[in-house]
């Protein structure tokens, strides 16, 4: 089959940076299953993606789809002719349904029956006369933000200002608002010129020439290298920041490295300050010595070639000399301001209006942290750091800094309060009260850190709850469900001997005791313990575990989770066990039947019939208190072996007892030991959620 | 090139293309966008092209002439084209290079920024242009104006002038900006400068300000009554200036915040409101002048 290249190419007024991968991966993703639909076959397919254009190279497109040829099968031979042998409605109604005429048909026996056949042939289209389906590709494509432009209707990313499409040689004729395509294309945006592409294959080469590194790869590539070789000998070491690299790499065409200096004064600045004027504002990456310290000195990747570097250069360094002095300016204003004075102004922030300002709220936490530092009991030193950083651990929320760089909130607090000489371990823990930042961040490592973080985002998230903001779908403003993960990942990283239930509950009432409850507390409690166990199970899940254990293990409450994780592994472990299956059984067999036990009641070891009785009522209390036992010292393990051990006695049981016996009372108390057991049972799990291969 | 003379140079730029020169607008406000040129005209279908420096007040930017870069009033040059035609963004770097600006020797980029004004009911989708790592321009195409879907869009340019100049200038301290020959923008907005950001921050009488804020409001809303889109705008004008400068004062606390803000959109887009429905009774007379001048 003969076959042409086509390209196609959008050409766009400079789309975001964090549009152009993801737009020109959606649109070969959208192409490529039009071409399966279409049954078109082709050799390879490109992708090129710069801020001003998405274009696609698809490599040895055939000239068009392929014909078909099939055998259709219709009724049977007595249903296709009259009485007088000629074609019945049916057969005619066949034969125009393939879009053969009935001279066209014909018979063939399938299992001894004829029936009409039909041999169907269709023609398979030209590619080019299909080719102007793009259209509707290109305008269906969807962005995080779309706009309008102009008197047009159409809702795209940004303007479109030229459509390249060509096939072969051959244009491909349709257009997009005002916009017909062509196969004219545009170099870069000051270097370039104006570029008549001849043939698809030519597109790399002829953008090159005209200042344009089309493939998104090769000019990440290009901006890695030219990095890389400005540092040689210099002992310079570049970080490169992924993220940055991405984003840099789509704000440009044809990228050239250039480095600058600053003032060696301004390394003076916090290091994250320093970092963040440069990453995130300036879009630099900062350079390094071999200690990791910063140096005076950036790279910055322009959008253009060699020529007058100095220049741009020397602009940069302007505008960050600027940014700079403004954050120096920051720095010493806000040492001007005392903790106190900056807590007072705490009071006068709202942090919402019916939870009051953020003063309340460290209120809140404060009384929070005692109470889960008695819970933990820790040291009375490390209690008085904990209630030290609960204090102050928001005062940088009014500092000049934190207002201009809000991500450097708790860093400044940290490093202001280092200054004012607060105790090392109090300004550490205002940094670590934000930990977990996101998702994959690390937990605090102390342990005042850890209990303010954790009573930090309770109090955000109880309190929301309370007054009905709770998170549905994908609205989650307050991205409480990140932080009741936090809270999950603190527990179980630190160990900590709690559980999720208490913690719900004690901050609950630290905002029922303040009345900010607007709801009902049972019914509350119940949501976020509900909210807190879909936490636990997205934990379990990412960590491997399968579901059905999931299910059994949070059938209860939540309870201790580093325990409950526990749980999960032995299960995990033991589930491919031959023996496993017959000690699930065994336990299930008593949870089942124990549901059958009704009204208050206790064993009575007197109304005992057989020995098994007694076996297994003797059993179980040495059960009841081991894996009591075993629980409260986080040894899943061996709970579950006393657990497991009891399956021959169980076993034994049911072979000589029959529970649902004639005898009410007899019944009745054998009802009771299987209530009493259940319940050591279900303490570790609900058995009967596990699903067997 | 001196200030005054990157005025000249802009204005006689757009002027070529198109646009009316228009003046600043006599009303205090924090933006040129703010100027009925602006936010009023970009509503409805007629075609509206225009070019003016706006002085633009932002008191709480206020540092009594004494830091290098923020200042209580700075100009923008602002230039809107409705509909925006289709080489916008190549007019606006044509009138870079007529500022002197040769993008061959410096980098020039356009940078995701997408611009909201709560308190007017204006959003749009655009671009900060980066001249050499430094913002110079915001460049915006306008989706919604007053709480209305702009239909057709407008383009609107934005250039800090200061920013601008002291980078044309070389200059580190807006003050040090020459404004024409032998005089610098220190000898003109320097003490300007100082006394505003006394009187907002040290001497404003707020309870006057909180009074005038509910005066302003009150007649605003008499004139949308009265139809009168005009002269109800102005107080509405005046309500945000008023606003600002309490803000700037610290009389008013986050909570009290949003809901002043409230009352402004309201009245922003009663009026944006009404203006559509006048133009539309009047049959929108300037989309006619532009079907006459298409027929020529």
């Amino acid at each position: 089959m003969s076959n042409r290249d086509f390209l196609l190419e959008i050409g766009l007024e400079e789309l975001p940076a964090r549009f152009v991968t993801t737009s020109v991966n959606q649109l070969k993703d959208k192409i490529k299953s039009w071409l399966a639909e279409e049954r078109l076959e082709f050799a390879d397919i490109r992708t090129f993606a710069t801020p001003r254009r998405l274009a696609i190279l698809i490599e040895g497109l055939h000239e068009s789809q392929p014909d078909i040829s099939e055998v259709a099968k219709g009724p049977a031979k007595k249903i296709a002719y009259d009485e007088e042998g000629n074609w019945t409605k049916a057969a005619q109604g066949f034969a125009r349904g393939q879009g053969v005429t009935t001279e066209d048909l014909f018979f063939k026996e399938v299992k001894g029956v004829e029936y009409i056949h039909a041999k169907k042939f269709i023609q398979g289209q030209k590619t080019v006369e299909l080719l102007p389906k793009m259209k509707d590709i290109i305008t269906s494509l969807h962005f995080p933000k779309n706009m309008r432009w102009g008197s047009n209707d159409l809702r795209f990313a940004r303007p479109i200002r030229w459509l390249v499409a060509l096939f072969g040689k051959e244009v491909v004729p349709f257009s997009i608002t005002s916009i017909e395509t062509s196969s004219t294309t545009y170099g870069h945006r000051f270097l370039g010129k104006e570029i008549e592409i001849t043939e698809p294959s030519e597109y790399v080469v002829s953008l090159l020439g005209e200042y344009v590194i089309a493939n998104q790869d090769e000019r990440k590539r290009a901006i890695r290298n030219q990095i890389e070789s400005m540092t040689e000998g210099k002992g310079w070491i570049v970080p490169i920041d992924e993220e940055l690299l991405e984003e840099v790499n789509n704000l440009v065409e044809y990228p050239t490295a250039l480095s600058g200096s600053f003032d060696e004064d301004f390394l003076t600045l916090p290091k994250e300050v320093l970092i963040t004027s440069m990453k995130e504002h300036q879009r630099y990456f900062p350079v390094e010595n071999k200690e990791g310290e910063l140096l005076p000195y950036f790279i910055t990747v322009r959008n253009g070639d060699h020529q007058h570097l100095d220049n741009v250069s020397k602009g940069n360094e302007k505008v960050l000399r600027a940014r700079l002095s403004d954050a120096a300016f920051f720095y010493r204003e806000d040492q001007k301001v005392s903790i106190d004075n900056a807590l007072q102004r705490l009071e006068q922030i709202v942090y919402h209006e019916e939870l009051g300002s953020i003063g309340d709220k460290v209120r809140r936490v404060r009384d929070l942290v005692k109470t889960v530092g008695l819970k933990l009991s820790v040291d009375s030193s490390t209690a008085k750091t904990a209630d030290r950083i609960a204090e102050i651990c928001k005062f940088d929320l009014v500092t000049q800094m934190v207002n201009e760089f809000p991500e450097l909130q708790g860093r400044m607090g940290e490093v202001y309060a280092e200054l004012a000489g607060e105790d090392k371990a109090v300004t550490k823990g205002i940094y670590e009260h934000y930990q977990p930042r996101f998702a994959g961040d690390h937990s605090p490592t102390t342990l005042a850190g850890t209990v303010v973080s954790i009573s930090e985002k309770l109090d955000t998230i109880v309190t929301c709850f309370a007054i009905g903001l709770i998170p549905t779908g994908s609205q989650d403003p307050y991205a409480l469900r990140r932080q009741a993960a936090g809270v999950v990942q603190m527990v179980n990283d630190h160990k900590l001997d709690v559980n999720l239930e208490e913690l719900i509950k004690s901050s609950l009432d630290v905002a029922n005791r303040r009345q900010l409850l607007k709801r009902e507390y049972d019914e509350i409690e119940k949501e976020l313990i509900e909210f807190f166990t879909l936490r636990v199970r997205a934990l379990l899940q990412e960590q491997g575990v399968q579901y059905d254990i999931i299910d059994s293990v949070l059938s209860n409450e939540i309870g201790h989770v580093p325990t409950l994780i526990k749980k999960t592994q032995i299960l995990t472990e033991k589930h491919d066990d031959p023996s496993f299956k017959k000690v699930v059984e065994a336990l299930s067999r008593v949870t089942n039947i124990a549901k059958k036990a009704e009204g208050e009641g206790t064993i009575d070891p007197t109304l005992f019939e057989k020995d098994e009785e007694q076996a297994l009522y003797t059993h179980y209390k040495e059960v009841k208190n081991s894996v009591r036992e075993a629980l409260s010292q986080g040894d899943a393990k061996q709970a579950f072996e006393v657990l497991a051990s009891s399956e021959p006695v169980i076993n034994q049981y049911f072979d000589h007892i029959m529970v649902m016996t004639e005898d009410k009372t007899i019944r009745a108390n054998r009802l009771y030991l299987m209530r009493e057991l259940s319940e050591v049972i279900r303490s570790f799990a609900h058995f009967q959620s596990i699903v067997f291969a | 090139m001196n200030v005054q003379n990157m005025i000249l140079t802009l204005q006689e730029y757009w002027a070529k293309q198109n646009c009316m020169i228009m003046q600043a607008y006599d009303t205090e406000k924090g933006a040129g966008t703010m100027s009925p040129f602006t936010l009023l005209r970009t509503i409805g279908p007629e075609p509206w092209n225009v070019a003016y420096v706006e002085p633009s007040r932002r008191p709480a930017d206020g540092r009594y002439g004494e830091n290098p870069n923020r200042l209580y009033q700075h100009h923008q040059f602002q230039v809107i084209m409705k509909p925006s035609p289709i080489n916008i963004q190549e007019l606006y770097l044509k009138s870079l290079e007529a500022l002197g600006i040769n993008p061959l020797k410096h980098d020039i980029r356009f940078v995701e920024d997408n611009w909201e004004n709560p308190t007017l009911g204006c959003a749009g989708l655009g671009w900060e242009v980066w001249l050499d790592g430094m913002e110079i321009t915001q460049f915006t195409y306008f989706q919604q104006v007053g709480g209305l879907e702009a239909n057709p869009v407008a383009a609107e340019i934005t250039y800090g002038l200061e920013r601008l100049a002291s980078y044309i200038q070389d200059k580190e301290n807006v003050f040090d900006l020459e404004w024409v020959e032998g005089f610098t923008y220190g000898d003109i907005f320097k003490q300007p400068e100082y006394e505003h950001s006394k009187y907002t921050f040290e001497v404003s009488d707020s309870q006057m300000l909180f009074s005038l804020f509910g005066t302003y409001e009150q007649e605003a809303k008499r004139a949308l009554d009265e139809g009168l889109v005009f002269p109800a705008y102005d107080y509405i004008l005046k309500c945000s200036h008023t606003f600002n400068l309490l803000d700037a004062r610290g009389a008013i606390s986050v909570t009290e915040r949003t809901g002043y803000i409230g009352r402004v959109r309201n009245l922003a887009r009663a009026a944006a409101r009404l203006y559509y429905d006048e133009r539309e009774r009047l049959g929108f007379p300037m989309l006619k002048k532009k079907e006459g001048k298409d027929n020529e």
